[in-house]
């Protein structure tokens, strides 16, 4: 802040005194330039790498972009006749409903397993630092291999999750995880929230780090202690922490793709079909480039709300 | 100092929020920033020939290495080989149309080689005087587009009902011919943990490709999937499931998966292609044979679709790349290189006029040789349209099957997203 403040204060005084004018300018003019030259890495990076994608992006939703277009490089204007056919679809509300169902599910789930857990490894005892580290494993297998251990594993017949639930006595008949059109999507859940918890786990975890232990001393003696001391103290110092594990949750919950193409490619009948897979199965199964496009385009939307929301939210922190 | 952090947060936050979208726009458009490597295809040194295609793994890759170097040298040129993922394929393929970089010689799954002569980047075979004769019409209608032949296949597959000989003797049972005997045959050999039959019907390409038979034989065709006879192939679809012989797992099966429950005994009988044989030949103790898939009533004629590879020369502007590239690809396809290839892959050469020699040398083919003399390419009635029918097959295949709606309805409501 303080360089706004000095510029400020020497354009004054430059203004005031004729003689030094000259020579401020020049060195207004340079500091200027130096302003610039600190930014343009950061403004070319992101106009090359998120800027033209996303105009790329934009102009290819009202296009006739297909499989021909790359090597023609004709691209016919279609308006928005590509948002219309991709809305019009019979699966376009079901995708939305499921993209919905499956991002709430999935940071719900993640969020309090996630929370538990990390308020869990805050009381310190013997095996926890190992505990905890093997916590993250979900995170370090790829998506791809995870999804197909999944899919063994929630397989109708020979799955070992049936296996295990039939020999405890909890089922008499296989449940159908990734088959059943009731199902599916509650199983697809249920293994993204497992490969979410290591992220939630470990920012909640830093987070509890830095509410100082003395303040907990403090409440003990006024009474608050286990529930009372995580409502009134652990809870409202972690809010801001909170809100940047619940925001970029959803920004990456939103856009999941290789899990749901891993465990189901999006059936059955269309039961775990959300924007991000079909937009996906538009552009490469189908070539319709445009129509993927265009759908990818709502999903930016969606996620460009939630940004909207976190940008209030962590103003009115700053604020206060 | 408030309005300072605001901004940096905001950016971030944008950042974050666009980071999204990013492998979406690359994907499709990443291409375009490699300009540099336009010429390279064009200043390839004239002697090289460069291949792509997805044989990338095990047999087949060794196979179609040998075949490629040996054609190579046959020609006085040197074969530069890139064996990449199949899944990759299609997207390398349009990458490299836009950014002029195509290989002299490409193989294309054949459903998907319509899609790519459309665009321009293939040129007809017929410019370099390669001879289409004796080849079986499946195959030469998947390889063509408007007329005239893009690609060629030195050999074909397609798919055939498995059978396990042990279980079939063992409870009485020749294998079955026709869908009543095929329903009460599966009944019965549903015991314990084993299924009747296994088969892939999934949310996929392959879960449609698995269905075609049985939608075709009985009169069914792609061009309007809401029709009685597609419906009544679903309803014994439907009534597989119902009766307990086909699992529920079919749902989400590969042909990899279906294979497995195979080889480990859990099905009796399974439909799958012929690129099964060497895992299922290396499970002791299987003793199985292939039969063609049955037909409704006796009398109709089976037909199954058409798998397989084609081979294409690109369009890459250098003439003399091009007759390289199609000396290898006339090479491939000779008939001494499509018993060969046929004999050593599991495939059955796509000359109808070689099955007598190939069946005396690979006698166990016989069901797919058989069935490959009448199958039918996925995009010879709807060429480019066809991924979409596909979603629609097996989106009505799987609403029926997990009994959202009857067969009928989920054919009518399917028919018309394809519009």
């Amino acid at each position: 802040m303080s360089t706004t403040a000095e510029v400020h204060s020497r354009e004054v005084t430059g203004a005031m005194g004729s003689g030094l004018r000259g020579a401020t300018k020049v060195r207004h003019g340079r500091e200027r330039l130096f302003q610039w030259l600190f930014l343009a890495p950061a403004v070319l990076y992101m106009l090359l790498f998120f800027g033209y994608p996303v105009v790329k992006n934009i102009t290819m939703s009202f296009q006739d972009y297909t499989s021909s277009t790359f090597f023609s490089g004709l691209a016919p204007w279609v308006g928005f006749s590509n948002y219309s056919a991709v809305v019009g679809m019979p699966v376009f509300s079901k995708a939305l409903i499921n993209t919905a169902l499956f991002t709430i599910g999935s940071i719900a789930g993640q969020f309090v397993i996630g929370l538990a857990l990390a308020v869990f490894f805050r009381n310190r005892f013997r095996l926890s630092g190992i505990l905890r580290s093997l916590l993250l494993l979900p995170w370090l297998l790829p998506l791809i291999v995870s999804s197909a251990i999944w899919k063994w594993i929630l397989d109708t017949d020979s799955g070992a999750l049936n296996q295990f639930l039939r020999a405890a006595g909890l089922i008499h008949t296989n449940v159908p995880w990734l088959t059943s059109t009731s199902v599916a999507l509650l199983a697809v859940i249920a293994v993204n929230i497992w490969i979410g918890i290591p992220f939630n786990v470990t920012i909640l975890y830093g987070g509890l780090q830095d509410i100082p232990e003395d303040l907990y001393e403090a409440g003990s003696l006024d009474g608050a202690t286990g529930w009372k001391a995580f409502r009134s103290i652990t809870w409202p110092l972690l809010r801001p922490v909170v809100s940047v594990v619940l925001v970029l949750g959803v920004v990456y919950t939103v856009k999941v793709l290789d899990i749901i193409l891993g465990l189901t490619n999006g059936g059955p009948a269309n039961a775990t079909q959300t924007i991000a897979t079909q937009s996906y199965l538009l552009s490469f199964g189908q070539f319709e480039f445009g129509q993927g496009a265009a759908l990818g385009n709502v999903l930016i939307v969606i996620s460009l709300i939630f940004a909207i929301f976190y940008l209030r939210a962590t103003r009115r922190a700053v604020d206060e | 100092m408030k309005t300072v952090l605001g901004r940096s947060l905001k950016a971030s936050a944008l950042g974050a929020a666009l980071l999204v979208t990013l492998p979406l726009a690359l994907t499709g458009c990443g291409s375009k920033s490699t300009p540099a490597a336009a010429s390279s295809g064009g200043v390839a040194a004239p002697a090289t020939v460069h291949v792509l295609d997805y044989y990338n793994e095990g047999n087949d890759s060794k196979v179609i290495g040998a075949a490629l170097t040996a054609c190579g040298k046959a020609n006085n040129l040197t074969v530069v080989r890139d064996a990449i993922p199949g899944s990759g394929l299609i997207q390398k393929v349009l990458q490299e149309s836009s950014s002029k970089t195509l290989p002299d010689v490409l193989m294309l799954d054949n459903p998907d080689m319509q899609q790519i002569a459309a665009s321009g980047a293939l040129t007809p075979l017929s410019d370099y005087g390669i001879s289409t004769a004796d080849y079986a019409p499946g195959i030469l209608q998947a390889g063509t587009y408007k007329d005239k032949i893009y690609g060629l296949a030195p050999t074909v597959n397609s798919i055939a009902l498995f059978y396990n000989k042990d279980v079939l003797t063992k409870a009485g049972i020749t294998p079955p011919t026709t869908w009543a005997e095929l329903q009460a045959d599966a009944k019965k050999l549903t015991v314990g943990t084993q299924y009747g039959l296994a088969l892939d019907a999934n949310a996929t390409y392959e879960g449609s490709w698995t269905f075609l038979p049985f939608m075709w034989s009985n009169g069914g065709s792609e061009k309007d999937i809401n029709t009685p006879q597609v419906a009544e192939a679903l309803q014994f679809w439907v009534g597989l499931m119902k009766d307990g012989s086909l699992s529920k797992g079919a749902l989400n099966w590969t042909q990899a998966d279906a294979e497995n429950q195979f080889a480990a005994g859990k099905a009796a009988m399974m439909v799958n292609g012929p690129w099964q044989f060497p895992t299922l030949n290396a499970v002791k103790g299987l003793n199985y044979g292939v039969v063609p898939i049955p037909v409704n009533r006796t009398g109709q004629v089976a037909q199954a679709p058409l798998g397989g590879e084609v081979w294409t020369v690109p369009n890459t502007g250098n003439t003399e790349n091009e007759k390289n590239g199609a000396k290898i690809v006339a090479c491939l396809n000779s008939d001494a290189n499509q018993i060969a290839m046929g004999v050593a892959r599991g495939t059955v050469p796509s000359k109808t006029t070689l099955a007598a020699a190939f069946l005396k040398q690979a006698p166990t083919m016989a069901a797919f040789t058989k069935t490959v003399a009448t199958a039918r390419a996925r995009t010879a009635i709807l060429g480019v349209a066809w991924p979409k029918t596909a979603t629609a097959i097996y989106t009505a295949v799987q609403s029926a099957l997990t009994g959202q709606s009857s067969p009928a309805d989920a054919l009518k409501s399917a028919a018309s997203t394809v519009g």
